[in-house]
């Protein structure tokens, strides 16, 4: 039972979709069916905040290792929420002034507002731009030339990266008119087209057979592992 | 007889104007709805007197505009009128206070700017207001397109079927100047059909897949024995977590970024599934730290059927799989710093990833663990292959699930899938061979059987 009814909800909501793209009439049945999921994942929030809280302050009052992390995180959690909740320091809305909570809770200015651009945005960005010294250590490591599919990566990237700089155009600007197929930015143009586009025209048919088998096995309930096992 | 010649008079008179009227030439539209659509399409087809037909270079394609429509024009037109006005009168008093010699910091002259262009705003809008019939008027008809002079149909889309519209045709001679108008005599709105023709193909390629899917499960619930090609990264999911048993250290598990609703999410979790079995059956500790609320509580019931399945359902702790946060810079921060604290042995990274995969990857390479990937964004598949030791690409990581759990009815849709392969093969065959044919050839009618493959069959 604990597992049917999971399986039968799942297999309603995906034929109705399925069906609601075939059939124009039942367009708003696929609709209903994802605002029911919107409902639940938002339900779902308050269990994530909740599970939040518990991990952390199980970890700080367990003094476990890393317990200053939790701690900071709790009281970022909890400021922000309340903050945003409260909408402090947000003026009301003109349309109702009357009304202290009629303000947008993202006016600009408000401490919402001001955690939003001054601490979350700088941190998020920091972390993103981390990804550069990544990409470096990464292409260090794949472009090491050990073998000749190794040397054939290493030769297509170089081409890739000199054909997206400057440089690369101007090193190859001296081949005539009817070489231009072999000029850097020309040849970066025809390895992404037709090379790179066969290749991952591939993977994306593979991906589509597999999305497709993967979500009838689902609804069939032919694969039920993400329930946990196969048995009732 | 002075009564007949009055009366054949009388006649004559209103018979001229009889014929005046009906020789007065217009373009005649036929508006009627388009054939299985999804109700936002109208068929327009249309009729130029003889006479005028041979001056026409183009004709002009244009529909009523909705109500909505015609008020968002009216906002947009008063926002337009306003911001031209405050500008103005900006303008008009720093020119004034230049030749003046006056300061623009001047505080007499900033508080004239403002009550003038409060004034001005004021005066604007209102102005619109009055004008607003007159707007309406020249905005009754929208713009769609041109059509070639030889054309006399014209299917419109991105109708709303709640709407009754309007069609006019102008037909336009070489100058420019326009010939001839006509207009539909009876409003028109697409009618909703109950099956959208335009996904016919689509609907028998898919009816062709899910019936090989369903015959090949089938066959193998029979007995029939399968044969499917080793995936060196699923082979190695028992020795990452062997590797981590013998080590003492715990096994990450990162089932993406996306929610529940993500199929790639649900492959993730079909895949953790066995991971969980795995780690129940050596003892060895799994953390899952998931980046959705759903995600976790469904994760969780996986991990714990596993263990139970696995026959240690004591060894199952709900605090390793735990929520960390939804943004997905905040997910990875968590991550990478749990990474280079504890050290996990094995790192798992199966589901929809995005520009977190290499931070991810390369933050388990630096701490030495054994990694396998998988998903099906294809633009992270190069990152995953650089950093990690395995990486399931695209369709692996779908397969896994039957792959791992070795049963033949899961094994039996994988071969189902290779159908599909096929279709695809033959489809490709096709396409190529009517470009090429048709490149060489000319042919007019093997270009418009390979336009029918890609605009119908494809889509």
């Amino acid at each position: 039972m604990k597992r049917t009814v999971p399986l039968l909800i799942t297999a309603f909501g995906g034929f109705v979709l399925i069906i609601s793209y075939f059939i124009p009439a039942t367009q708003g049945w696929g609709e209903t069916v994802a605002i029911w999921f919107d409902v639940l994942a938002s339900i779902a929030f308050i269990l994530g905040g909740a599970n939040l809280l518990k991990i952390h302050l199980k970890k700080v009052s367990d003094w476990q290792s890393g317990w200053g992390f939790s701690a900071v995180t709790i009281s970022a959690f909890i400021i922000t929420l309340y903050v945003g909740l409260t909408k402090m320091g947000v003026n009301p809305s003109t349309n109702y002034p009357d009304y202290v909570w009629s303000g947008s809770y993202r006016e600009m200015g408000a401490p919402f507002w001001w955690l939003y651009e001054y601490a979350f945005k700088p941190l998020t960005a920091t972390m993103f731009a981390m990804l550069a010294f990544y990409v470096a250590s990464a292409a260090f490591r794949a472009f090491r030339a050990k073998n000749t599919e190794a040397i054939l990566l290493l030769g297509t990237a170089f081409i890739i990266l000199l054909g997206r700089t400057f440089a690369g155009v101007f090193l190859t600007s001296w081949l005539p008119e009817s070489l231009s197929g072999l000029r850097i930015e020309n040849l970066t143009v025809t390895i992404m087209q037709v090379f790179n586009t066969a290749g991952n025209r591939a993977i994306m048919i593979g991906i589509a057979l597999g999305i497709a088998s993967t979500s009838l096995k689902v609804l069939l309930g032919v694969d039920r592992s993400y329930l946990g096992g196969g048995e009732d | 007889m002075r009564i007949f010649a009055i009366l054949s008079t009388l006649l004559l008179f209103f018979s001229s104007l009889v014929f005046t009227q009906a020789v007065e030439e217009t373009v005649v539209v036929k508006a009627s709805d388009h054939g299985w659509d999804g109700g936002d399409k109208i068929d327009l087809e249309w009729k130029v007197p003889l006479g005028v037909a041979e001056k026409v270079e183009i004709f002009k394609i244009y529909r009523s505009n909705s109500e909505d429509e015609i008020t968002s024009i009216i906002k947009d037109e008063i926002s337009k009128a306003v911001k031209d006005a405050k500008e103005a009168v900006t303008k008009r008093l720093f020119d004034n206070a230049e030749r003046d010699g006056v300061s623009k910091d001047d505080k007499g002259l900033l508080q004239k700017i403002r009550d003038d262009r409060k004034k001005a705003t004021d005066n604007a809008s209102q102005d619109l207001s009055l004008r607003e019939d007159e707007i309406r008027e020249k905005f009754v008809f929208k713009f769609l397109t041109v059509a070639g002079k030889n054309e006399t149909a014209f299917t419109v889309d991105n109708l709303d079927n709640q709407i009754k519209y309007l069609f006019k045709i102008s037909a336009y001679d070489k100058e420019g100047n326009i010939l001839l108008s006509g207009v539909t005599q009876q409003p028109a709105s697409p009618i909703v059909q109950s099956f959208d023709g335009s996904r016919f193909y689509l609907g028998i390629i898919t009816l062709i897949l899910c019936f090989a899917v369903v015959w090949f499960i089938q066959m193998a619930l029979k007995g029939k024995p399968l044969k499917i090609r080793k995936i060196a990264g699923l082979e190695a999911v028992d020795d990452a977590v062997g590797r981590a048993t013998e080590m003492g250290r715990s096994i990450l598990f990162v089932p993406g970024i996306l929610d529940m609703n993500d199929i790639q999410t649900i492959a993730g979790l079909t895949v953790l599934s066995h991971v969980a079995e795995t780690a129940a059956n050596y003892d060895a500790t799994l953390e899952v730290p998931t980046s959705k609320s759903l995600v976790m509580t469904t994760a969780r019931e996986t991990v714990q059927a596993s263990f139970l399945s696995a026959g240690r359902p004591d060894a199952f702790n709900e605090d390793l799989i735990y929520y960390v946060t939804d943004e997905q810079f905040g997910y990875v921060a968590h991550l990478s710093g749990r990474m280079v604290r504890e050290k996990p042995a094995a790192c798992f990274y199966m589901g929809a990833f995005f520009a977190e995969s290499l931070i991810l990857a390369e933050t388990g390479n630096s701490i030495g663990a054994i990694q396998i990937a998988g998903t099906a964004m294809p633009a992270q598949l190069p990152f995953f292959v650089a950093a990690c030791d395995y990486t399931l690409i695209g369709e692996e990581f779908f397969a896994a699930s039957a792959y791992l759990s070795g049963k033949p009815e899961q094994l039996g849709s994988l071969k189902g899938q290779d159908v599909g392969k096929v279709i695809v093969a033959i489809g490709m065959i096709i396409g190529i061979s009517l470009a090429t044919i048709g490149a060489i050839t000319g042919s007019e009618s093997i270009m418009n059987a390979l336009s029918f493959v890609k605009s119908t069959v494809l889509g």
